[in-house]
């Protein structure tokens, strides 16, 4: 493996959706989170055949419904109106959550406050006094799916790094992280360490500067 | 035995002070308004209160388990997501430490539900271990896994938003409305639930039957 330097410039949110496309393999039963992430169904290869699963109980999710087409009894996981594919299935929460801890979803991409270099992820709270936490269905994702991906901005608004050493927000989950898709860089954390493995607006030398986690880069 | 009930007042009467009450729904898809708005009544009625409970969320907007909860008559709310941008009533109770919370991660909710229903005592499971929602709970290593015990949630009322119910009972869902209507139907001494159309014993295809008509005790129709 070695890292690939594009000198394009940090990605915009579809850009760095069709990267995260091209990892997930053909035929493939993904997730995706609330958020960020959910901008990846726009961006799906039919010819792949990934088939959707919505935690609300749906596998064969297919993209946002408009007009007359929504029907307030299909929605998915963020309760916004979509529709279903040809082959799609519903189920109870119980059964699409034993989907998901047990082991049957390939991927899942996650949106996140911060990732650590372990792999662990914070996306459910910040941990402020007034805030009500709401963790949804994150936890059980972090824990079941084969591999989760986290979609983000490398830097939150004030520019600080969402990678880093330790997590300092309450975790979602420990080590489930293996792959982290930001508009500046793709890190792979599944060998312990992070590993670069393409950058977009930044080079090696400056994510290194702004970053507090050792960054190995191949090639 | 069944009871088809002749309209949502008479559906949900006898709900007990202090109860436990499942309620079907994520967010607006598959929630039981007509339940709901009649048990608003029933509880201004009969004065009872400190009830607690269960939903994916904690209410949208003005409406339904919103409005439910606006009556003051919620004690606790145990949920996975209450927080949404319209989840104000909620919100301010909650800000006025007038509702207590319960924040379990969506599947150990979804299955300590199904646990309930299914006579089991309590599971482990590895979502939430490590974390807040984890502390205080038993541990224990499965397979070289941290796991946490959960325990079953039992309850003394379901409302249930179905598709369509035969007069034995059984309920077919419609869509991602289905959510948590099956579990909770299941888990509760009493299952009331509110369909569109009450059609003949023999007209639902058995092979397709979702909720077998042992778990529901009362079906009333709504628009």
């Amino acid at each position: 493996m070695t890292c690939e330097h594009v000198d394009r410039g940090a990605l915009n949110r579809d850009e760095l959706a069709r990267r995260v496309v091209r990892d997930i393999p053909d035929g493939a039963y993904v997730n995706l989170g609330i958020g960020m992430p959910t901008v990846v169904a726009d961006h799906l290869d039919p010819a792949k055949r990934i088939v959707l699963h919505t935690e609300n109980g749906m596998l064969g999710m297919g993209p946002r419904a408009h007009g007359d087409d929504i029907d307030p009894d299909l929605v998915n996981a963020g309760k916004i109106p979509v529709l279903e594919r040809p082959g799609a299935s519903y189920f109870d929460h119980a059964q699409s959550f034993a989907m998901m801890r047990g082991g049957h979803l390939d991927v899942a991409v996650l949106g996140a406050f911060q990732v650590d270099a372990r792999g662990t992820l914070a996306n459910w709270h910040t941990g402020e006094r007034d805030a009500i936490p709401a963790v949804g269905g994150a936890m059980d994702l972090a824990v079941g799916a084969r591999h989760v991906f986290v979609m983000m901005t490398l830097f939150d608004r004030e520019g600080r790094p969402k990678l880093v050493p330790t997590c300092t927000f309450p975790v979602t989950g420990l080590s489930c992280v293996s792959r982290v898709y930001t508009d500046e860089a793709i890190f792979d954390l599944t060998s312990g360490e992070v590993v670069v493995v393409e950058t977009f607006g930044s080079t090696v030398a400056e994510l290194r500067a702004r970053l507090e986690v050792t960054l190995h880069a191949p090639g | 035995m069944v009871t088809i009930a002749p309209d949502p007042a008479s559906a949900v009467e006898g709900v007990p002070d202090g109860a436990t009450v499942l309620i079907s729904g994520f967010g607006p898809a598959g929630q039981p308004y007509a339940l709901i708005d009649a048990l608003i009544d029933e509880v201004g009625r009969t004065g009872a209160g400190d009830l607690v409970v269960v939903n994916n969320n904690a209410g949208n907007g003005e409406t339904g388990l919103a409005a439910l909860l606006a009556t003051g008559r919620v004690r606790k709310i145990i949920c996975s997501f209450p927080r949404q941008v319209d989840s104000h009533v909620f919100d301010g109770l909650y800000r006025a430490r007038r509702i207590e919370l319960e924040v379990s991660p969506q599947g150990n909710l979804a299955e300590r539900i199904r646990a309930g229903g299914a006579g089991i005592g309590g599971f482990y499971t590895p979502t939430g271990a490590g974390t807040e929602l984890g502390e205080g709970k038993e541990t224990r290593t499965i397979d070289g896994r941290q796991h946490i015990l959960e325990y079953p949630i039992h309850a003394d009322v379901a409302l249930v938003r179905a598709h369509r119910a035969d007069r034995g009972g059984n309920l077919v869902y419609r869509k991602t409305g289905r959510n948590f209507g099956p579990i909770m139907a299941a888990a509760a001494k009493r299952t009331i639930a509110e369909v569109t159309e009450v059609v003949p014993v023999g007209a639902l295809d058995p092979e397709a039957v979702v909720t077998p008509g042992i778990y529901v005790d009362r079906v009333v129709v709504t628009r």
